[in-house]
């Protein structure tokens, strides 16, 4: 069959990830692709521009594919070329310089633009916007104001809502006084009320944007140039530039002048197919479904799923049903999660909220029929992710509505540095008091790491390493030394992980012994950052690292968890904690005939052979007939599982069929820290799921909820759900995804609860499950890849050893 | 004084050590990566952790139980209050040699 021509006007957010979910679906057999942009660039993650403002982010960071993936793809981009006619008699679309393209399928993806009021003085003598009046959209508008704003002493912007916000936020950056203009009563008013409005102003001001409320802006005075601005009310604003976030205007023109029916937008069906024409479609903000235009990004993923669907023949009956509104922001510093109404709008409607003003925090929920129909958090947003799933599934919310804003249970006794004791234990592993660390900072040391290598507090499980930290400055008083050697990767070489990689992907460093000579000091070896160093090069390296045993812990070098005489534990292999009489007869022999002193049920629902000599690890493993449980390393451990479906009359998904699978997939993967997963068959929970590294929990229809960053060891923490899957293959992928992005992302020893506090469950979310920076196939392939890599069963080094006594007794020699 | 012939150089991969018994006496013995070969005292002073089963590098040697590091050409300790007992070491064409006074 011949290719059809698809041709795509926008090359946008929303046209470039529409062309990728036809990619996605094999679109390259069927379609012959060409994309018009009207920048001059390839695509870039438009939300990501305040932070362009901001100077957090650097232009290249943003680009979501550069012009080469087009090539690579076989797309012809005509980038900086506007489409201005579509003639749909003909199927052609023309742009102003004149190229011309026939299409089969067309789509149109031509997103917004600034919505600019008519302003006396807008424009100025030529008919373009005056020189200092800038809108806030594009790349281009970006170093406008960036250019700008280095030159200006006082700014203004136009409009409160999210986009303002932003603007204003990022040029406090660059060292403008800022006025922030907005029309309205309240700050936001499509996302919070007027409570919620006066604490982000309240905030606001706190860093330093003068905010004016309730005007509204007459004229922009100056000739040349801006001079200021002038209210309705008489009042009137000096400042050297304006940029106007009054909100967005579909770009529909298009449509319009193509006979398409366009009220707000482009009026679309449930396929995201112009209601006039089978070969039109229309995704993202210049679409409109059901009465309304979607300004956010989630909405627009979906808009292009159903596209893609549709016109691959993925799914013929794919359709888009419309999106219920919810973000989570953070502006201005503040966290902030918004959902539907803002205000109650029946009389029944039942309103359940909590404010604390000095600290910052505000939450409102709206309640109807015993569902939520809105919600406001600001300050804490602990809540939002459950809530942001009952609000779109609009699941019944449970009778006890105080349970909705809060964690129920105690508070935790914090007790002050001041009121600890100084007899108090600081760390428990090393018997360190408050008296100790004091004593250490007295005598000159005066960063948390000198103190700890001094007196140890914090070198055993290192829980208490944050508490350390702490009580050496309470004690430095403020004259704290920074201590920069806390962000290296390991201690010998003076680089953070994301160098390091660098580097060493530079330089081809696929040896431990080779990262040291090329960028330890002096080539020095450092026989503590051995192992760190190992797991960094296996996760980058896969089967390409050159292993030399030494850099190897003794647990990896013998396959075994060394105890506190010098003995080894063997854990055999117990996918989902199943094993059969069988195995059990022969773990028995074994313990008997080695007079194994202890065997222990573990927490990962394995038996332990404790308190085994190095010499008798082989014949042990020959006798169990049983490949490794990789109890010893920092790496995949176990996954546990409860009974599901084969015998629990409340199993609603087979957890351990799908836990032996996820054993059988990541068995011997290194990661910076341990990775303990479990699955559960149903919320009971009886596996703990939700507080393993990973854990997935089936809630029915095949649906599994994945969570991450739990810990029930020496730190406590419930998992966060990271997303809901279908099927036990989506599973496998998500969580071998998350645990590539943590492998390659984490300090070592990092377990993935700090990890995730670290980057946060928001970051997590985006990059793993939304793909917000375009890196998850490569994180699937990375994760195959050492999938791919992983050696064999390392049990079987018992009768081909890796090195020259590897598993011997201490050595007899004549005398 | 007595020289006591430990081992091949060959029995002790580079990087790592292995204990030997000589005598009465239980020593671990190093081979660097740098070719450097050192000895100690089998345990760790602080909670009788195997030494032999220590990362190395060309100086020091870390206790694989709590990570105590000491030096490997003085038995000094580094960053804590105990030290290790050293013994002269030296390799020849067949092996290394390990020194031992007659007390040990």
């Amino acid at each position: 069959m011949a290719k059809q021509r698809l041709v795509v006007v926008g090359n946008g957010m929303a046209g470039a990830r529409a062309v990728e979910e036809v990619l996605a679906r094999g679109g390259a057999e069927l379609f012959d692709i060409t994309m018009f942009g009207d920048e001059p660039y390839g695509n870039y993650n438009r939300i990501m521009l305040s932070n362009i403002l901001c100077g957090i982010q650097d232009t290249s960071e943003i680009f979501i594919n550069s012009l080469p993936w087009y090539a690579e793809n076989g797309i012809i981009l005509h980038a900086g070329s506007p489409v201005t006619e579509i003639d749909r008699a003909s199927r052609k679309v023309r742009t102003a310089s004149g190229i011309i393209a026939e299409y089969d399928i067309l789509l149109i993806a031509t997103g917004s633009r600034s919505f600019i009021p008519p302003i006396q003085g807008l424009n100025g003598a030529d008919g373009k916007m005056k020189p200092g009046v800038f809108g806030f959209r594009t790349l281009d508008d970006c170093d406008g104001i960036i250019a700008t704003a280095k030159a200006s002493a006082k700014a203004a912007v136009i409009g409160g809502g999210l986009l303002g916000l932003e603007a204003a936020r990022g040029l406090l950056n660059h060292g403008c006084e800022v006025h922030l203009i907005h029309l309205g009563r309240h700050l936001m008013p499509a996302q919070l009320d007027a409570t919620g409005g006066a604490m982000l102003r309240t905030a606001m001001q706190k860093m330093g944007v003068k905010i004016h409320l309730e005007k509204n802006t007459a004229e922009i005075l100056g000739q040349e140039r801006v001079t200021g601005l002038r209210f309705k009310d008489g009042e009137s604003l000096e400042c050297d530039m304006i940029v106007v976030a009054a909100g967005i205007k579909p770009n529909a023109e298009i449509g319009r002048s193509a006979g398409l029916t366009v009220e707000r937008a482009i009026v679309v069906d449930n396929h995201m197919r112009s209601v006039d024409d089978m070969n039109i479609y229309v995704v993202g903000e210049c679409a409109q479904h059901r009465g309304q235009v979607y300004g956010l990004v989630a909405p627009l993923w979906d808009q292009a799923r159903v596209f893609a669907d549709h016109v691959t023949h993925t799914d013929r009956d794919a359709a888009y049903h419309g999106s219920k509104l919810a973000t989570k922001l953070k502006v201005m510093g503040v966290e902030l999660a918004s959902m539907g109404l803002t205000e109650p709008e029946h009389e029944h409607d039942e309103v359940v909220q909590f404010s604390e003003a000095r600290h910052g925090t505000y939450k409102k929920l709206i309640v109807r029929d015993g569902r939520l129909v809105g919600g406001i958090l600001m300050g804490d947003i602990s809540k939002a992710a459950y809530l942001m799933q009952a609000f779109d599934r609009e699941t019944p919310l449970p009778d006890e509505r105080l349970s909705l804003l809060f964690d129920l249970g105690t508070p935790p006794q914090k007790v002050t540095l001041d009121e600890m004791p100084a007899t108090a234990q600081v760390c428990n592993c090393n018997g360190v008091t408050k008296a100790a660390i004091g004593a250490c900072v007295a005598s000159g040391k005066r960063t948390p790491k000198a103190v700890m290598s001094a007196t140890r507090a914090g070198m055993g499980c290192g829980s208490c390493k944050g508490l350390v930290g702490e009580v050496v400055a309470w004690f430095c008083g403020g004259d704290m030394e920074e201590d920069l050697s806390v962000h290296y990767y390991v201690p010998s070489i003076p680089m953070a992980k994301p160098d390091l990689v660098k580097a060493i992907r530079e330089q081809g460093l696929k040896s431990v012994s080779s990262v040291f000579k090329a960028l330890a000091a002096d080539g020095r070896e450092d026989a503590a950052s051995k192992p760190a160093l190992a797991s960094l090069l296996i996760t980058l390296w896969d089967d390409a690292y050159e292993d030399e045993r030494d850099a190897r812990f003794i647990n990896d070098r013998v396959h075994g968890n060394i105890q506190k005489d010098g003995t080894f534990s063997v854990v055999p292999e117990m996918a989902g904690g199943v094993t059969t009489p069988a195995e059990l007869m022969r773990i028995a022999q074994v313990a008997v005939k080695y007079a194994v002193p202890l065997v222990k049920l573990t927490g990962g629902q394995r038996i332990d052979l404790v308190g085994v000599p190095k010499q008798d690890l082989p014949g042990m493993w020959a006798d169990l007939d049983m490949p490794a449980g990789w109890a010893w390393a920092k790496s995949y451990r176990t996954c546990k599982s409860c009974i599901g479906t084969d015998y629990c009359r409340f199993g609603l998904g087979d957890s351990m069929g799908l836990a032996k699978k996820i054993e059988a997939k990541f068995r011997g993967i290194d990661s910076p820290g341990k990775l303990k997963l479990a699955t559960a068959g149903c919320p009971r929970n009886c596996s703990e799921a939700m507080v393993k590294d990973v854990g997935a929990v089936a809630i029915g229809e095949d649906r599994w909820e994945i969570y991450v960053g739990g810990a029930a060891g020496s730190a406590i923490r419930k998992g966060d759900v990271l997303c809901t899957v279908i099927g036990e293959d989506e599973v496998i992928r998500i969580s071998g995804r998350f645990m590539q992005w943590y492998r390659e992302n984490a300090k070592y020893k990092e377990r993935t609860h700090t990890f995730i506090e670290r980057m946060g469950i928001d970051r997590v979310r985006a990059v793993v499950v939304e793909d917000a920076e375009g890196i998850a196939a490569s994180l699937d392939a990375a994760m195959e890849a050492s999938v791919n890599a992983v050696k064999k069963d390392p049990w079987l080094e018992r009768s081909a050893p890796a090195t020259a006594n590897q598993f011997a007794a201490p050595i007899p020699v004549e005398a | 004084m007595a020289l006591h012939l430990i081992a091949r150089l060959s029995d002790i991969p580079p990087g790592e050590g292995r204990s030997f018994i000589v005598g009465s006496a239980e020593v671990a013995v190093f081979h660097t990566r740098s070719a450097g070969v050192f000895a100690t005292q089998a345990y760790c002073p602080h909670k009788g952790g195997p030494l032999a089963d220590g990362l190395t590098d060309g100086a020091n040697v870390v206790c694989p139980l709590h990570e105590r590091i000491y030096s490997l050409a003085t038995g000094e300790g580094i960053g804590n209050e105990c030290s290790v007992k050293v013994y002269p070491v030296s390799v020849a064409e067949d092996g290394i040699y390990l020194e031992l006074d007659a007390a040990s």
